[in-house]
C-alpha cells in the first residue's frame, strides 16, 4: 500500500467513526434476551430488546410515567357497561423488512386479531409455535376476560370483556400485547419456520432488527418509515452485552457505550463525582415487604403485625442493604403511581412500645421463622443481610428469629402455601403502572395460595378494590385505592419495607434519554449531540 | 500403538454412557422446578402448570426420560432450549468457538511462556531468577481470577486505554460469523481493521484465563526438570562434554515431558472451568456463561446437553494426551 493510499484509508476510517459515533447510540444491556417474541416471556432484559424497539401496542406507556397514551390506535372508546373496547388503527404504519421477508400491506386489524388470538385461543395454528407459554397473557387472565374480539373494518377492532375490568387498557399498553404481523407469520408458517417470529422480529417500531449474536451484540437500525415523525433521533442502535456491573461502568468511563443500566450501588457515588457521566434517577415502581402468614397465630391478629412492624429499623436497612439506593416504604404502592396515598402515616420505629403491644396480646417468647430470597431483586438487593437486619430488631423485642431460605423456585412455591410457618421476604415490580396490578393481586383473596404471600383477605379491603376494578372513573378509582391503603395499614398484613432507587448512568452526549417508572430502557427519544 | 489406540478407544463408550446419566442426572438433583422459575414471583395456575407438565414431559417416569433422552443423543437430538426455544445443538456450536478461541490462545500464552520459565528456573535453581519465578507462580495460582480481571481492567483498559474493556470485537465492524473464530472470520470479513481489533479484544481476556494454567505449566516444568536433571545420564551427557543447551533441550526436557503434557491436558478442565468467570467477566459470548445461565434458570436441556458435550471434549483432550505419551515414551505404547 501507498503513503497516500494508507491516508485515504485512515482518513476513510477517521470520517465513517466520527460518522457512526454521532449516529450510534451504544446501550450496555445486563444480559441477554431470551427471544424476541415479547409475549413469551417475563424479563425486563428480553423486553428491552424486543418490544420496546421492535414493536408497538395498541395504546402505549408515555415513556418516562405510567400514562396511557395513543399507540397503533388513534384513539378509543368503552361502552357505558365497559364491555366493549372499540379501537381505530392509524392508517399508513409500514411494517419492517428483514432478510427473508418483505411485508406488501400496511399494518390493519388482522395484525391486531393476530397478535392476540394466538395468545389466547389454544386451536390457533400459531399458539403452539415457540413453546406456546404465554406467561403475561395466562398471568394477567386476559383469556378470561376476553370474550371475543372483532373485526368491523380494516381499520377498527371491538374487544369484547366478559366483566368490566377497568385496568383493561393499561394492559393493552403491556409488552405481551406487541402487535405483530399476520403476513410475516403466515409467511414464516408456510416456509415450516413459524419460530423465526421469536428469532427476527418484524415490527412497526422506532427501530429494525438487523442481527443478534447470541450473548455478545444486538442491531438495529433507524425505522426510516415511523410513523411518529421525526423519532427515532438515532441511525444505530447496538446492544452491548455486558453482564458484569463493573465493566458495564469502565465501558461507560471508557466511552464504549452510552448508557448502562444497573450500576452497583457501590459505584453510585463515584459517578455522580465523574464529570463524563451523568448519574440519572427516579423511584422504581416496586415494593419490598415482609409477609405475615395472616392465618396462622399469632400473625392473625393484626396488632401483633402492627407491633413487630415497629419494632424493624426501616432506615437502617436503607443505609445497609440498600445503601441509600433506596426509599422508606409505608404504603404497598410506590410514590410515583397514582392514587398513591401520602396522607397516610407510616408505623414509627418505636421497639419499646412495639414490646408493650406485644405483651398487650399475651404474646410473649416468640420465636417466629423469617423467609430471605436467594436472589437479588430490584426490590431487594439483599435479602439475607436484611433478613438479619430485621432478626436483630426482632431480638430487641424478645422475639426470636430463625432465617431460612430455599432455591428460588422452590422459596416461589413454597412461599404460596396457605400453612407457610413465619413472614416472607419478598417484592413486587409492577407491570402496567394501574394499582389494580399491586393491591389485588397481592392482597386480594383471590390471590391467596399465589401472589398473595400473606394469605390476607379482608373483607373492607377486598370491597374496596373490586370496586374500583369496576369503575372507569380514574377520580372514583383513585379516592377507592386511597382509602385501601389505609385499611392496609390499619391491617398491617405486610410490613412494607423499601422502593428502591432506580440509578441509570449515561454520557453526557446522550440526550433526552427518561428513566421509565415501569422498568424499560427505551431509546425512541434519545439522541446524541456532537 | 494400533492395540494401544483401540484399548483407548473403547474405554470411550462406558464413559460416554457415564457422563449422560451424570449430567441428565445432575440438573434434577438439584432443588428447584423449571416451569415454577419461569414463571417467577407472578406465578401460574395449576391447570397451566399441569398442562407444561405434559409439555415438557415431566409426568412421565425418570427412566423413560431418560431413555427419551439418551435416544435422542444417539441420533445427535439434545432438544430444544425451554427458553430460548432454539435447538441446544445450534445454541453450542454458535457459541463454542469462542470459548475454543480463547481457550487456545489462554493454553498457548500458558505454554509458551510458562514452559521456557519454568526450565530456566530449574537449571537456575536457587538462584534470584528462580525463586522469583516460583514465587511469582505461587501469587498466579492463587489469583482470584475475578479479582484480577478486574484490575486488569482498571489498569489497562480504564486508565490506560490500551485495551477494550470487554466483548470480542469494536462495534464499528459488524460481519456474518462463518467459522465462528473472530480471528479468520476478521480476515474473511475483508473490513480493514478488523482483525487488529479482535487481536485486541483477546489479549486481557487471554492473559486472565491463561494465569493459572501459566503458574502450573511453570511448576510442574520445574520440578520435572529437576527430577531429571539429577539423573546419572545427564550427568553423563554433561560428561561427554554436551553443550548445556542440548542437555537441557534435548535431554532432559524431552523426558520431563510427560508429567508437563499431563498437566497441559488437566488444565483443559480448569481452562473450561474458568471461561465461566472470565466470560462473564469480558462478556465474551462462550458456552461457560451460556451453561450458567442455564443452571439458574434450570434449563434441563440445555445443562444435560451442555455438560454432555463438554465432558466429551475433556474426554477427547485425555485420549490426546494418552497418545501423546505413546509418542513421547515408547515404553508406554509397547507396555500396553
Amino acid at each position: 500500500m501507498t503513503l497516500k493510499n494508507l491516508l485515504v484509508t485512515v482518513g476513510m476510517l477517521a470520517l465513517i467513526g466520527v460518522g457512526a459515533s454521532a449516529q450510534t447510540l451504544v446501550y450496555c444491556s445486563e444480559g441477554s434476551p431470551e427471544g424476541f417474541d415479547p409475549a413469551l416471556y417475563t424479563s425486563g432484559t428480553t423486553f428491552d430488546a424486543s418490544s420496546h424497539p421492535v414493536y408497538n401496542r395498541l395504546v402505549e406507556f408515555e415513556t418516562g410515567t405510567t400514562n396511557v397514551v395513543p399507540g397503533l390506535a388513534e384513539s378509543y372508546e368503552a361502552s357505558e357497561d365497559g364491555l366493549e373496547y372499540t379501537f381505530h388503527l392509524r392508517q399508513g404504519v409500514r411494517f419492517h423488512s428483514v432478510d427473508g421477508f418483505t411485508p406488501t400491506r400496511d399494518f390493519n386489524a388482522d395484525d391486531v386479531i393476530f397478535s392476540f388470538e394466538r395468545q389466547r385461543l389454544a386451536d390457533h395454528p400459531m399458539h403452539n409455535a415457540s413453546g406456546g407459554t404465554w406467561e403475561y397473557f395466562d398471568g394477567m387472565s386476559m383469556a378470561d376476560l376476553i370474550a371475543s374480539i372483532e373485526k368491523v373494518d380494516d381499520y377498527t377492532v371491538k374487544f369484547v370483556l366478559n366483566r368490566p375490568e377497568a385496568p383493561f387498557i393499561a394492559n393493552l399498553a403491556m409488552d405481551f400485547a406487541s402487535i405483530l404481523s399476520a403476513e410475516y407469520a403466515d409467511a414464516m408458517l408456510a416456509a415450516g419456520t413459524p419460530e423465526m417470529l421469536n428469532q427476527k422480529p418484524v415490527g412497526t417500531g422506532p427501530f429494525r432488527f438487523v442481527a443478534y449474536q447470541k450473548d455478545a451484540v444486538i442491531r438495529y437500525q433507524r425505522n426510516a418509515d415511523y410513523w411518529d415523525a421525526g423519532k427515532p433521533k438515532v441511525e444505530n442502535l447496538v446492544f452491548a452485552i455486558t453482564p458484569d456491573a463493573s465493566v458495564r461502568y469502565q465501558k461507560l468511563k471508557a466511552g464504549e457505550c452510552h448508557v448502562m443500566p444497573f450500576p452497583n450501588p457501590a459505584d453510585i457515588q463515584a459517578m455522580k463525582d465523574d464529570p463524563g457521566i451523568n448519574v440519572l434517577e427516579q423511584e422504581g415502581l416496586n415494593v419490598g415487604y415482609l409477609a405475615y402468614n395472616t392465618t396462622m397465630a399469632p400473625f392473625d391478629n393484626a396488632r401483633v403485625r402492627k407491633a413487630l412492624n415497629m419494632a424493624i429499623d426501616k432506615q437502617a436497612i436503607i443505609d445497609v442493604v440498600f445503601q441509600g439506593s433506596g426509599e422508606i416504604a409505608k404504603n404497598p404502592i410506590p410514590p410515583t403511581m397514582w392514587s398513591y396515598n401520602d396522607a397516610v402515616e407510616d408505623d414509627p420505629y418505636d421497639p419499646e412500645a412495639a414490646r408493650a403491644m406485644l405483651e398487650e396480646e399475651g404474646v410473649s417468647g416468640l420465636n417466629m421463622k423469617v423467609w430471605a430470597m436467594p436472589v437479588q431483586r430490584p426490590y431487594n438487593p439483599n435479602a439475607r443481610r436484611m433478613a438479619e437486619l430485621i432478626q436483630e430488631d426482632f431480638a430487641k423485642i424478645g422475639v426470636g428469629v430463625e432465617i431460612v431460605t430455599y432455591e428460588w423456585g422452590e422459596y416461589l412455591s413454597r412461599s404460596r402455601e396457605l400453612d407457610r410457618d413465619g413472614a416472607l421476604l419478598l417484592g413486587w415490580t409492577g407491570d402496567n403502572g394501574d394499582p389494580d396490578n399491586f393491591l389485588a393481586v397481592l392482597l386480594g383473596c383471590d390471590g391467596r395460595g399465589s401472589s398473595n404471600r400473606a394469605q390476607w383477605c379482608y373483607e373492607p379491603f377486598e370491597d374496596l378494590i373490586q370496586m374500583a376494578k369496576v369503575t372507569t372513573d380514574v377520580a372514583e378509582r383513585t379516592a377507592l385505592y386511597e382509602e385501601a391503603q389505609v385499611v392496609f395499614k390499619d391491617q398491617a398484613p405486610w410490613a412494607t419495607i423499601a422502593h428502591s432507587v432506580v440509578f441509570m448512568p449515561v454520557r453526557p452526549e446522550v440526550e433526552g434519554y427518561k428513566v421509565h417508572p415501569l422498568g424499560g430502557h427505551i431509546f425512541t427519544d434519545v439522541g446524541l449531540s456532537q | 500403538m494400533i492395540r494401544y489406540l483401540l484399548a483407548r478407544l473403547l474405554t470411550f463408550v462406558p464413559t460416554f454412557l457415564g457422563v449422560t446419566l451424570i449430567s441428565f442426572a445432575f440438573i434434577r438433583v438439584l432443588p428447584g422446578d423449571p416451569i415454577i422459575v419461569m414463571a417467577g414471583e407472578r406465578g401460574l395456575t395449576e391447570e397451566r402448570y399441569a398442562e407444561l407438565v405434559t409439555q415438557f414431559g415431566f409426568d412421565k417416569p425418570l427412566p423413560v426420560q431418560f431413555w427419551t433422552y439418551l435416544t435422542g443423543v444417539l441420533q445427535g437430538d439434545l432438544g430444544v432450549s425451554y427458553v430460548t426455544k432454539r435447538p441446544v445443538w445450534d445454541e453450542f456450536f454458535a457459541l463454542f468457538p469462542a470459548t475454543l478461541e480463547l481457550s487456545l490462545c489462554a493454553i498457548v500464552f500458558a505454554i509458551a511462556i510458562g514452559l521456557p520459565a519454568g526450565v530456566i528456573a530449574a537449571v537456575n535453581r536457587g538462584k534470584l531468577f528462580d525463586r522469583a519465578l516460583m514465587s511469582t507462580a505461587l501469587v498466579g495460582y492463587s489469583m482470584p481470577i475475578f479479582w484480577w480481571a478486574l484490575l486488569l481492567i482498571i489498569v489497562f483498559s480504564g486508565n490506560l486505554g490500551w485495551t477494550p474493556v470487554s466483548g470480542r470485537m469494536g462495534l464499528l465492524y459488524f460481519f456474518e460469523p462463518v467459522t465462528g473464530f473472530m480471528l479468520i472470520d476478521s480476515v474473511l470479513s475483508g473490513q480493514s481493521g478488523a482483525f487488529g481489533s479482535a487481536v485486541r479484544h483477546l489479549i486481557l481476556p487471554t492473559i486472565v484465563l491463561g494465569t493459572i494454567p501459566l503458574a502450573v505449566i511453570a511448576r510442574q516444568t520445574r520440578s520435572a526438570m529437576l527430577e531429571v536433571l539429577s539423573e546419572d545420564y545427564i550427568r553423563t551427557a554433561r560428561a561427554k562434554g554436551l553443550s548445556p543447551l542440548r542437555v537441557n533441550g534435548l535431554h532432559a526436557l524431552r523426558n520431563a515431558m510427560i508429567p508437563v503434557v499431563t498437566v497441559i491436558g488437566l488444565s483443559v478442565g480448569t481452562l473450561l472451568a474458568g471461561a465461566i468467570l472470565t466470560e462473564t467477566i469480558f462478556s465474551w459470548p462462550g458456552i461457560g456463561k451460556w451453561m450458567v445461565d442455564s443452571i439458574f434458570r434450570r434449563d434441563y436441556p440445555v445443562v444435560q446437553g451442555g455438560l454432555l458435550l463438554i465432558a466429551s471434549m475433556v474426554m477427547v483432550v485425555n485420549l490426546t494426551v494418552d497418545i501423546l505419551y505413546g509418542f513421547i515414551n515408547p515404553k508406554i505404547r509397547a507396555r500396553k
